[in-house]
């Protein structure tokens, strides 16, 4: 049951983009979601969903399994566009009831739509094709200049891997726990609001003790390996950039540039 | 009055990039009062054939049937088969989670919707019969020690009086004294009570002594299901999955091709010292 959630996941393949420079993806993925919310009108559309194809065709990840990442969302993403289909102001189109469709209501409303489910799949090229591990890097890397100003980035990155690797561990622990009630007896489906919560102790206490048994094994595990922070400390596979990264870089900037040219021409 | 499996395919995240099939058509009964060991390497699907036994997991394939009823039929009382066939977990008392033992013991009497009279008499039969002293039911589970809470845990699922008791990896992490007492335990109530327990475990000596039927598994199938001595003839099959016969066996092979006169059907240290006392 738990096991079933993807959004996040990794999905392992052979490609070029998997195999690119984190710090390439993670700033590709800013310019990708800056672009969606500068573009307007249909000619900045059609060039980010060929921008957007050709990276998930790269990819080598099935669509089929990207889209899947969205189902988590829809409910967020109609709740957000038929508020903007009734309530933006404008010339009217369709009026019932006590309801009016506007012409900005209906172009904000397939504009907030394309924004929202782009921006999911988007930054899941990203997420499927990088392990939290590479991720974490890349922003350590990334955001490195800024312990200059007394910003605790490796803390920051540690305290995320960590966090993303307990992720899997502690559903795993959840789906246990919840078998183990359910063989007693426990019963987490029924009843009301208020009972679901009561019934919901017996999974909660035991998980809570197990996620910080786990969290003090940690830390015992990296102080006897002598962990310190980040100071000093050096990488077996240090992140190098490579001849692709370059050239993915340059994609991106020709990217903007196209956007921002079409934006204004057309 | 038994369990029986047939032909039950199971397919963890089916339809995804994790798609993997851990059990691969189990055919298999579970008759009243056997004392059945389960082994297999990790990952071989022991612990997801268990899981099915009382309907935590559903076959993608296959039917279950308990008492002669086809569990997967609708509207078939789950909740009920539960409480009958008990499961006690792998590191059960990560499970503990009541403010005392006593409240802790009475959780599945309590589901079971006894009356708080029959959930005490229940709870303090359970926790005597696995051996916890009286000072500790109203001691905090998580103030007792690593044994004592797996006592207390395994107590939990007794109280709801299952007529089959499934043990997953019950000695994992005990100390010897802590293995043995806890098998012992699980002897004593099989014999005294007259239940059905089936024991999982990966380590042939810790059920060889004890079962009186062994059910291997590897790779999501049933590759034996015999008596021990039958089982552990087949030692050398047994070590190309991963698993190893006891050391008795090893020692009546080693005697024989030595040239004694023995049987290596010996499967218990006290089988095994009466063969050797033989030859003197």
């Amino acid at each position: 049951m738990l096991r079933d959630i993807t959004i996040g996941q990794y999905y392992p393949a052979d490609s070029i983009i998997h195999k690119l420079d984190p710090r390439v993806k993670l700033f590709g993925t800013v310019i990708f979601i800056i672009s969606l919310f500068v573009f307007d009108g249909l000619p900045g559309f059609l060039l980010i969903t060929a921008f957007m194809a050709f990276f998930i065709r790269l990819s080598k990840v099935p669509f089929s399994f990207m889209v899947r990442g969205l189902k988590a969302v829809v409910m967020l993403v109609l709740i957000a566009s038929v508020f903007n289909l009734f309530l933006s102001p404008g010339e009217e189109l369709v009026s019932f009831w006590k309801l009016t469709i506007t012409d900005t209501g209906l172009k904000n409303a397939i504009f907030m739509t394309i924004r929202m489910v782009y921006l999911i799949l988007g930054t899941s090229v990203m997420t499927l094709t990088t392990t939290p591990n590479e991720l974490t890097d890349g922003l350590e890397k990334a955001l490195g200049p800024l312990t200059k100003i007394h910003v605790p980035v490796h803390e920051i990155a540690m305290m995320m891997s960590i966090a993303l690797r307990f992720v899997p561990i502690l559903i795993e622990e959840t789906d246990k726990i919840m078998k183990a009630q359910m063989a007693r007896g426990a019963d987490f489906e029924s009843g009301n609001l208020l009972k679901k919560a009561k019934n919901m102790v017996p999974l909660l206490v035991p998980l809570f003790v197990s996620a910080f048994r786990r969290a003090n094994d940690l830390a015992l595990a990296m102080e006897a390996r002598c962990y310190n922070g980040g100071e000093g400390r050096t990488k077996m596979k240090p992140l190098v950039y490579a001849k692709r990264d370059g050239v993915a870089y340059v994609v991106l900037m020709g990217y903007l540039v196209l956007l921002v040219a079409v934006n204004s021409l057309l | 009055m038994s369990l029986v499996l047939k032909d039950i395919t199971y397919r963890y995240s089916q339809e995804t990039a994790y798609e993997k099939t851990a059990l691969d058509h189990v055919n298999l009964e579970i008759h009243d009062g056997e004392f059945i060991g389960i082994i297999g390497h990790t990952g071989s699907g022991k612990s997801t054939l268990v899981q099915h036994l009382n309907g935590l997991l559903k076959a993608t394939e296959g039917v279950m049937e308990y008492n002669g009823e086809n569990i997967y039929q609708e509207k078939y009382d789950l909740k009920s088969l539960r409480t009958q066939v008990g499961m006690v977990f792998q590191y059960p008392e990560h499970q503990l989670f009541e403010a005392t033992v006593m409240e802790d013991v009475c959780f599945g009497p309590k589901n079971q919707g006894l009356t708080k009279e029959e959930q005490l008499e229940r709870a303090k039969e359970a926790l005597k019969s696995v051996g916890l002293k009286e000072k500790y039911y109203e001691q905090s589970p998580f103030e007792l020690s690593g044994g004592q809470k797996r006592r207390a845990a395994i107590a939990g699922v007794l109280a709801m009086k299952p007529s089959v008791l499934i043990l997953d990896e019950p000695t994992a992490g005990l100390d010897p004294k802590g293995r043995d007492e806890i098998l012992d335990l699980i002897k004593g109530m099989h014999e005294k009570m007259g239940i059905t327990v089936i024991l999982v475990s990966h380590s042939m000596e810790d059920v060889a002594e004890y079962v009186d039927r062994i059910i291997v598994m590897d790779n999501g199938s049933v590759l034996y299901d015999d008596v021990p001595r039958e089982v552990f003839r087949h030692y050398e099959k047994l070590e190309e999955i991963g698993l190893a016969a006891p050391q008795v066996t090893y020692l009546m092979q080693d005697l024989k091709t030595a040239g004694f006169e023995v049987d290596c059907n010996a499967t218990t240290i006290e089988e095994a010292k009466a063969e050797i006392l033989k030859l003197c």
